[in-house]
């Protein structure tokens, strides 16, 4: 008796041992982090996009897995040869999942309200020189703009631009209603959101019948669930020391591709010995970015000179302007007049990239005279310490918002670079016209960042998706942070 | 007795409104904006002054924690910064995940530990005792977070009979929810598991050199009947103590496994909140934990009361 209920209950215990459904459609997906609301509009939180951007929400115009600029809710465009005036031609057959009609008024309310005195949208200065948005006709909306901005049409494809209405603007935080090809099912807090096909989509309907979002903050945990089969993916997943394993497994499939995530040595440029640029250089020399990202990130992540990742338009590699060359850091800072055993501060926000790279780093520049005390904090006093006051020497750090080029123009940001050659660069290439001089300021900018050397560029961090080898359609880099799901589907 | 009572709610009420003036004005000290989390590195001032008004942050320190005593007063409990909705619906969303799991930790601790510690005093220096005594020094040196890795290795992994992650939901029904609290409740039981059988243990032995059960056996009783009807009862007043001193081990155990298991409880919204700096969240929490601390504790004194008759008295 005691046999057979210790037999049902083992065979209570086991999961389904079946033979595997052989038309798979849902996708059980792995991120790290929960989003605090679903309103991409409200909350600069990039766990948001990763789960409405494309999948539930979607703009006038979106970025596509090579980070180009491709029509969705505008099917197309004309821009005015002065570039002030952007006309788009909307589609006809979109409604939001809750019946409401997709016009231009919805495209009026949407930047309106991004742009408003009490706008709470993360991403507000895209908008702010827009000085209307006219309608001639339902399907017709007439962007006018202040000034030319050569990035407004990749800016309008971000999650922070995407169209909401009017009715479930309220209640978007929590229950999203979008126009895409996914409608919000339930959101279990501190555990999942689920989405389901959407089918009354205006394109090309998703694949699959439902996806789940799993959130899992443990690197250790999230290897076990996708060993478990728990998960189906992982597509930025958080334990490089853990992809050997992957990699080694036929189940499963690794794809190693960038982020926008530039790291970077941030420096205090307002205080001593950093207003020194042969300081900055020195530093640049004294770190060998090969054996960091060795240390750091187990061998995942390209090596970057500037701040600029190589997914982008115009990248050009300036890794070689300061060569891992420790004696010719000694010989700057002996220039500069720093003496050896000068100490200085670095802080490190909690992500592994900078705690561990920052004992990494400290090493380094022991070797070149430098005695690093490391501070470690979490992100909130970050936030409040070193991004708001200023008040930090070193610190480590991963900017992750697209071409982002622009914080060094700016009149005041953490790290307080501050060159009248930059920011008169910086304003022709945000009005430039015509992609050809676009491109020839961005490579200008990129040089000219490198030649200052405000910061220490590290390394752009690696998109590493673990999943499972049966599953296609899920990105492999990471222009945008995203999990674009609307052409996933399982292989028979 | 309703003296009794009506003075230990006084108690509580009192406590709890000291807990939270020491909770709200510890919190005002530690760095950080729960807006500037919120709107992300290339907010403009503007917006965050906007954020700031939307959510009642502009507003003086003391007016913000009467506000919060008011909230606290009518049940609300405030609204979260991160999440936007009442905190009493975020609380209510967690605790069926986290009080099963502590009930659940709490259970099979005692269940597992009581018989074991009085077998083992009744065989005092027995293999079996050895054996105990080997046994929980090894689970009480175990740290729980550990022990859970290990569960989710050999169980979910190497076996596949458990999951080793998440929580359905109690709507996929009892047993696959069940399922996924087996595994942390073992994790959080076993340490405390191993502290109350020694508890038990040496509170059993004390008894059985009592001269009330050497009376009972003197008057016929069996071993077993001198035990179970004499030695056992009076042993329980430092194990009842010890398990209401280890609810509130539980209640901080649950923060790390549910965070090691992924578990959608209290613990792991606390965590979540503290990062976030979703201060009323955390003010909440904290409020509340002491709450079911002092509860278990009026608890405690009511058990005593049942099994010692003397104590009810005073």
């Amino acid at each position: 008796m005691v046999r057979l209920f210790a037999l049902a209950l083992f065979a209570a215990l086991l999961p389904g041992l079946a033979a595997a459904d052989p038309a798979k459609d849902t996708l059980s997906l792995g991120m790290v982090l929960e989003p605090p609301v679903l309103d991409p509009t409200a909350n600069a939180a990039a766990a948001i996009s990763e789960i409405v951007y494309a999948n539930v929400f979607e703009g006038l115009v979106r970025i596509d897995s090579a980070g180009r600029v491709q029509p969705a809710l505008a099917q197309s465009w004309t821009i005015s040869p002065d570039g002030l005036t952007y006309t788009f031609h909307l589609r006809h057959d979109v409604t939001f999942s809750d019946g409401t009609k997709f016009d231009c008024a919805i495209v009026q309310f949407s930047y309106g309200r991004a742009a408003a005195p009490d706008s709470i949208n993360p991403q507000k200065q895209f908008f702010l020189p827009i000085t209307s948005t006219t309608c001639p006709d339902p399907y017709t909306a007439v962007v006018t703009m202040k000034e030319p901005r050569s990035n407004f049409l990749f800016d309008m494809g971000w999650a922070d631009a995407v169209m909401v209405a009017p009715n479930s603007e309220p209640t978007n935080k929590t229950h999203p209603i979008g126009t895409g090809p996914f409608l919000f099912q339930r959101w279990l807090r501190g555990d999942r959101v689920e989405l389901v096909r959407n089918p009354h989509y205006w394109g090309r309907p998703a694949k699959l019948k439902s996806v789940t979002f799993r959130f899992i903050a443990d690197p250790s945990a999230a290897t076990d669930a996708l060993l478990a089969g728990d998960l189906d993916a992982f597509p930025l997943f958080p334990a490089p020391e853990a992809v050997a394993r992957f990699k080694s497994d036929p189940r499963f499939h690794v794809a190693i591709g960038t982020t926008e995530g530039k790291t970077i040595l941030a420096l205090n440029n307002t205080r001593k010995p950093f207003t020194d640029l042969r300081v900055r250089r020195a530093l640049a020399y004294a770190i060998d970015r090969k054996a960091l990202i060795e240390g750091a990130m187990s061998g995942y992540g390209t090596p970057i000179g500037s701040h600029y990742v190589p997914i982008d338009p115009g990248y050009i590699d300036l890794t070689g302007l300061y060569p891992y060359d420790p004696a010719k850091a000694r010989t700057l800072l002996a220039a500069a007049g720093v003496k050896p055993g000068t100490t200085l501060t670095l802080t490190l926000p909690p992500p592994p990239y900078a705690r561990r790279g920052g004992e990494i780093i400290a090493a380094m520049l022991q070797q070149v005279g430098l005695n690093v005390k490391l501070i470690p904090i979490e992100w909130a006093q970050w936030l409040d310490q070193v991004f708001k006051r200023s008040d930090f020497d070193m610190t480590i750090v991963a900017h992750v918002e697209p071409r982002d080029l622009d914080i060094y123009a700016r009149p005041h940001y953490y790290f307080e670079y501050h060159s009248a050659a930059y920011d008169k660069l910086y304003a022709e290439y945000a009005s430039a016209r015509g992609d050809a001089e676009k491109l020839t300021l961005v490579k200008a900018l990129q040089r000219k960042l490198a030649e200052d050397e405000p910061n220490v560029f590290l390394f752009a961090l690696p998109k590493i998706g673990v999943w499972n080898a049966k599953l296609h359609g899920l990105w492999a880099d990471d222009p945008l942070p995203v999990n674009d799901v609307t052409d996933v589907y399982w292989a028979p | 007795m309703i003296a009794f009572l009506v003075r230990r709610t006084l108690v509580l009420a009192l406590s709890l409104l000291a807990a939270s003036l020491v909770v709200f004005l510890v919190l005002q000290v530690l760095p950080g904006d729960p807006a500037a989390l919120i709107l992300g590195v290339n907010a403009r001032p503007d917006t965050l002054a906007a954020l700031h008004r939307e959510l009642g942050l502009d507003r003086p320190d003391w007016l913000r924690y009467l506000a919060w005593l008011r909230d606290l007063a009518t049940g609300s409990l405030g609204r979260s910064y991160t999440y936007d909705v009442p905190v009493a619906n975020l609380i209510a969303e967690r605790l069926p995940v986290s009080l099963p799991l502590a009930a659940i930790a709490v259970l099979l601790a005692t269940t597992l530990a009581i018989p074991v510690g009085v077998a083992a005093a009744a065989r005092r220096g027995g293999a079996g005792d050895l054996a105990l005594m080997a046994g929980s020094q090894i689970g009480m040196a175990i740290p729980d977070f550990w022990l859970g890795l290990l569960l989710i290795l050999f169980f979910a992994l190497r076996l596949a009979w458990l999951p080793a992650s998440g929580f359905p939901g109690w709507a996929a029904g009892a047993w696959p929810g069940l399922r996924a609290l087996l595994l942390p409740a073992i994790a959080l039981a076993l340490p405390q598991a191993a502290i109350l059988a020694r508890v038990t243990r040496s509170a059993v032995l004390e008894t059985l050199q009592a001269d009330y059960v050497r009376t009972a056996r003197a008057k016929g009783l069996t071993r077993a009947a001198a035990l179970w009807r004499h030695a056992v009862p009076n042993a329980m007043i430092p194990v009842v103590t010890i398990i209401g001193l280890q609810f509130s081990f539980l209640i901080a155990g649950t923060v790390i496994i549910e965070n090691v298991f992924t578990l959608p409880g209290l613990g792991r919204l606390v965590f979540q909140a503290i990062e976030q700096r979703d201060l009323i969240v955390v003010q909440d929490l904290v409020v509340l934990l002491a709450g079911c601390v002092i509860a278990v504790n009026f608890l405690v004194d009511l058990v005593y009361a049942g099994l010692d008759p003397r104590l009810g008295r005073l």
